[in-house]
């Protein structure tokens, strides 16, 4: 059967089988490529960092550049650990979360209780505005509202302000996403029983959605723990464990952008990180069992 | 007013004048007026869209759950009018079962019996707890089948058993009047003949309404049936009567089939 | 009746803390903002000059708007051919098998990432290659940004656009198979047409993710105050400009600093909200 100049179909058929297999081979490369940073990343990580992983990395607070550099100049290894780094980010963690927590999900289920009127409209997208404002923006708010006028100076407080304002979206999506797999039955059920509707939400709604909270809860804690910029423009830094809401406070980001900068201490930064992104992973990691066992309920 | 020429003793509800909408214009119940005879099983039958599950729900006030309900009318529990009281008594002394089973999937077998006392914050001690838990159970007919098991999931139970779970949960407050919606449309037959069984068994201590779609259960197990259509209570009388010899037209052609 | 009624006023008060927080923003920065435009006016927005030295202090945007509209985009199109191979191979060519819910794993763990991390991966690992293929002297600019940047915003990419082509109907697929349709066929004539908008909403959004980021740009940029002038030359993104000089600015520079996160703020809050209105209109 001829087509035209000499061509037949079966050339046709041959050239779309080919095309067809070349475009997948393209495929399958590029998806390697895209994950090989992950296997890199992490690699390097756990190589450059593992080393300086141990005990006084988690009880000692982080070395000044001098101890560093005299470390460094007898050829010993550079003392001190990040502890005021972990303890002041778990601080900031735990402020951000009791300003983020409450407020989200009762947020949240305002949103999920007024699903279609206009105004709960108008929240949900302020909501998803706020989750895309870049974390460097929030920082100048945290400076703005806290340092400046609050704290008068920087301020765990600060920084925390910050963070909440990061994970709250990212908790009233949550909490109405989850809200909206309660089935109505149960709440049904509640009301037949003369429950009262604060009681529903705590007793009923808020127990049979706690995995999906949980799992809302965790993933905005693992997004903003490994936050530097706004931590920069709000808490500053310390070079001592500190749990004080109006002083500066250190966070391991924070350390590992020292680090960064003190020619002295730049061995530290792979360990740092390496900790850092376990924290994260491990927060990540949770949240998908989570779901995985939710799912599987 | 309510017409009372079918030799109702003693009510325990009566239903006055009662109209509800949903907006303005649509009215899911209109003008109902009846008698709910006490100790007996009264059945409302109807097509659907015809208000009757509405009219179950009004009963103790579960159609308030829907924003912008018109009510209109008077409902009285033992002479004293429902929207008076509060939902919470109302509820207490009128429960409801549901279509589907829906025992709370957080709680245990024994703390979904109780979780009327539970989740209203009144609190037992063990005993009295223990002593509720073991007579609903066994007022369900229950009790045998998850003794040993009464600190699992309520959810683990068969459809069956979660339908008498949500019975037990609701006798478990002592109620007067026991409202059902469709409650075996979602078991089998076999899990649908215990749950009949145990009506008959329950209404010698309670009142039970029950809404139903399927006319041979309303003519099992009712002393009463009541046929609603587009909202309108047509015929309201004794069982028997009214599926041996219904006096509306319009009951007969439902009845035999002619449309639902 | 009445614990309803205080319920219902409490979450509705909650509520209100998000407008608040949002108008708060919007005043705080506007107001922090006044001074620079009391001085420059819309110039602030066009002049290329930034110079903080007292007595010819000056103050303009441009350099860094572009250095972030340029990274940005630039950033999206190394990330798009990864992202949406990722995508395919996923949702389409290994859907639901074992491989593909590894890859997605992986994938998903590049979102785990902290910022400052990548910085660091980018400064160690990334620059000296660029520097070994003879690409820029320092290694540091606009090119090794960008690519920082698109394996950054790869998972934000790929997890819409996955789940909006596992969405494309089966029904469809098959009717194209069923004509003797290849696979290449199918993805081209069936799943993009149908899956377009949902992709490149999930693109938008991605940009928006790109034009925030600051610790991994400010430590591969070069942070040169400067328009940038080609692939390799170095610069400064807005939010990187503001990390590195917010610290010791006051006065006008504060101002300025405070300008420009504002600008970035409606800059990003008008590109998701774009990506956003378009998966509204998706379902």
């Amino acid at each position: 059967m001829n087509v035209g100049s000499g061509i037949t179909y079966l050339d046709i058929a041959q050239r779309r089988k080919v095309r067809n297999n070349i475009f997948r081979v393209i495929v399958i490369v590029l998806s390697v490529i895209t994950i090989s940073p992950i296997i890199l990343i992490i690699s390097k990580l756990i190589i450059e960092g593992i080393g300086q992983i141990n005990l006084d990395f988690f009880t000692q607070l982080a070395p000044d550049t001098f101890q560093a550099m005299s470390a460094k100049m007898s050829g010993e290894k550079i003392p001190g650990g990040i502890v005021n780094g972990i303890t002041g980010t778990l601080f900031l963690v735990l402020l951000a979360s009791l300003m983020a927590i409450p407020v989200g999900i009762m947020a949240g289920i305002y949103l999920y209780e007024n699903g279609n009127k206009r105004y709960a409209g108008f929240i949900r997208n302020l909501t998803d505005i706020l989750q895309g404002v870049p974390s460097i923006v929030l920082g100048i708010i945290g400076y703005i509202w806290i340092v400046k006028n609050v704290t008068n100076g920087f301020s765990a407080l600060a920084g925390s302000v910050a963070l909440a304002i990061m994970m709250l979206p990212l908790i009233v999506r949550s909490t109405e996403e989850t809200m909206k797999m309660v089935p109505e039955s149960i709440k049904e059920a509640g009301a037949a029983l003369g429950v009262p509707y604060h009681r529903i939400i705590l007793k009923v709604m808020i127990p049979s959605s706690f995995s999906g909270l949980m799992t809302g809860i965790l993933l905005a804690v693992s997004r903003i723990i490994g936050e530097t910029a706004p931590l920069l423009l709000t808490t500053l830094g310390s070079p001592v464990i500190n749990f004080e809401i109006d002083k500066p406070t250190s966070a391991v980001p924070l350390l590992i952008w020292n680090f960064y900068n003190d020619p002295n201490m730049i061995d530290l930064i792979w360990s740092s990180s390496l900790f850092l992104m376990g924290f994260v992973l491990i927060l990540n990691l949770i949240s998908k069992r989570i779901i995985a066992h939710r799912e599987k309920n | 007013m309510i017409e009372n020429n079918i030799g109702i003793k003693d009510p325990v509800l009566s239903i006055a004048n009662l109209s509800i909408a949903y907006d303005e214009k649509k009215f899911a119940v209109k003008d109902v007026n009846a008698f709910i005879e006490r100790n007996a099983i009264t059945a409302i039958m109807g097509p659907s869209g015809c208000g009757k599950s509405t009219l179950l729900r009004a009963i103790n006030r579960m159609h308030e759950l829907y924003p912008n309900i018109i009510t209109k009318g008077e409902i009285l529990l033992n002479g004293q009018s429902i929207y008076e009281m509060q939902t919470i008594q109302l509820r207490r002394k009128v429960g409801m079962v549901f279509q589907r089973p829906n025992p709370f999937p957080t709680l245990s077998i024994y703390d979904n019996v109780i979780a009327g006392y539970k989740l209203n914050g009144i609190r037992l001690n063990k005993q009295q707890r223990d002593d509720i838990v073991e007579k609903s159970l066994l007022d369900v007919t229950l009790w045998d089948e998850v003794k040993d098991s009464l600190f699992k999931k309520g959810t683990f139970l068969s459809g069956g058993q979660q339908q008498r779970l949500c019975i037990a949960r609701t006798l478990a407050f002592n109620p007067e009047v026991i409202l059902l919606d469709e409650p075996t449309s979602a078991l089998d037959p076999i899990a649908t003949a215990k749950v009949e069984e145990l009506l008959v068994d329950l209404k010698k201590k309670y009142t039970i309404v029950l809404v139903t779609h399927n006319m041979s259960q309303a003519a099992r197990i009712s002393d009463y049936s009541m046929f609603m259509y587009l909202g309108e209570l047509l015929e309201h009388g004794k069982t028997e009567a009214m599926f041996t010899n219904p006096k509306n037209p319009k009951t007969e052609e439902y009845l035999t089939g002619k449309f639902g | 009746m009445k614990s309803e009624k205080i319920t219902k006023y409490v979450l509705f008060a909650v509520s209100l803390i998000i407008l608040l927080i949002f108008a708060g923003m919007v005043f705080s920065l506007a107001g922090g903002a006044m001074p620079v435009f009391k001085e420059y006016g819309l110039k602030f927005i066009f002049s290329a000059d930034w110079n903080p030295t007292t007595g010819r202090e000056s103050y303009g945007a441009l350099p860094f708007i572009a250095g972030t509209l340029i990274t940005s985009i630039l950033a999206l199109l190394i990330c798009f051919p990864l992202s949406f191979s990722t995508s395919l191979f996923i949702a389409e060519y290994y859907h639901k098998t074992r491989v593909a819910s590894v890859l997605g794993t992986m994938v998903d763990l590049l979102a785990g990432i902290p910022s400052i991390v990548y910085g660091l991966w980018g400064f160690y690992a990334l620059r000296p290659v660029i520097i070994a293929l003879g690409l820029s002297d320092q290694g540091f600019g606009i090119f090794t940004s960008s690519i920082i940047l698109a394996i950054m915003i790869i998972p934000y990419a790929t997890s819409l656009s996955n789940e909006i082509i596992t969405m494309v109907p089966n029904e469809l697929k098959e009717a194209a198979y069923s004509l003797g349709a290849t696979r290449f066929e199918v993805i081209f004539n069936v799943i993009i047409p149908n899956a377009r908008s949902g992709i490149v909403a999930s693109y938008i959004l991605a940009l928006g993710r790109a034009l925030g980021e600051t610790m991994a740009v400010t430590m591969l940029i070069g942070n040169a105050n400067i328009i940038p002038d080609g692939l390799f030359s170095t610069g400064n993104t807005m939010a990187s400009l503001i990390a590195n000089q917010f610290g010791e600015a006051d006065g006008l520079k504060l101002s300025a600093l405070i300008a420009i996160g504002l600008l970035l703020f409606l800059i990003t809050a008008v590109v998701n909200a774009i990506g956003k209105y378009i998966i509204k209109k998706l379902s």
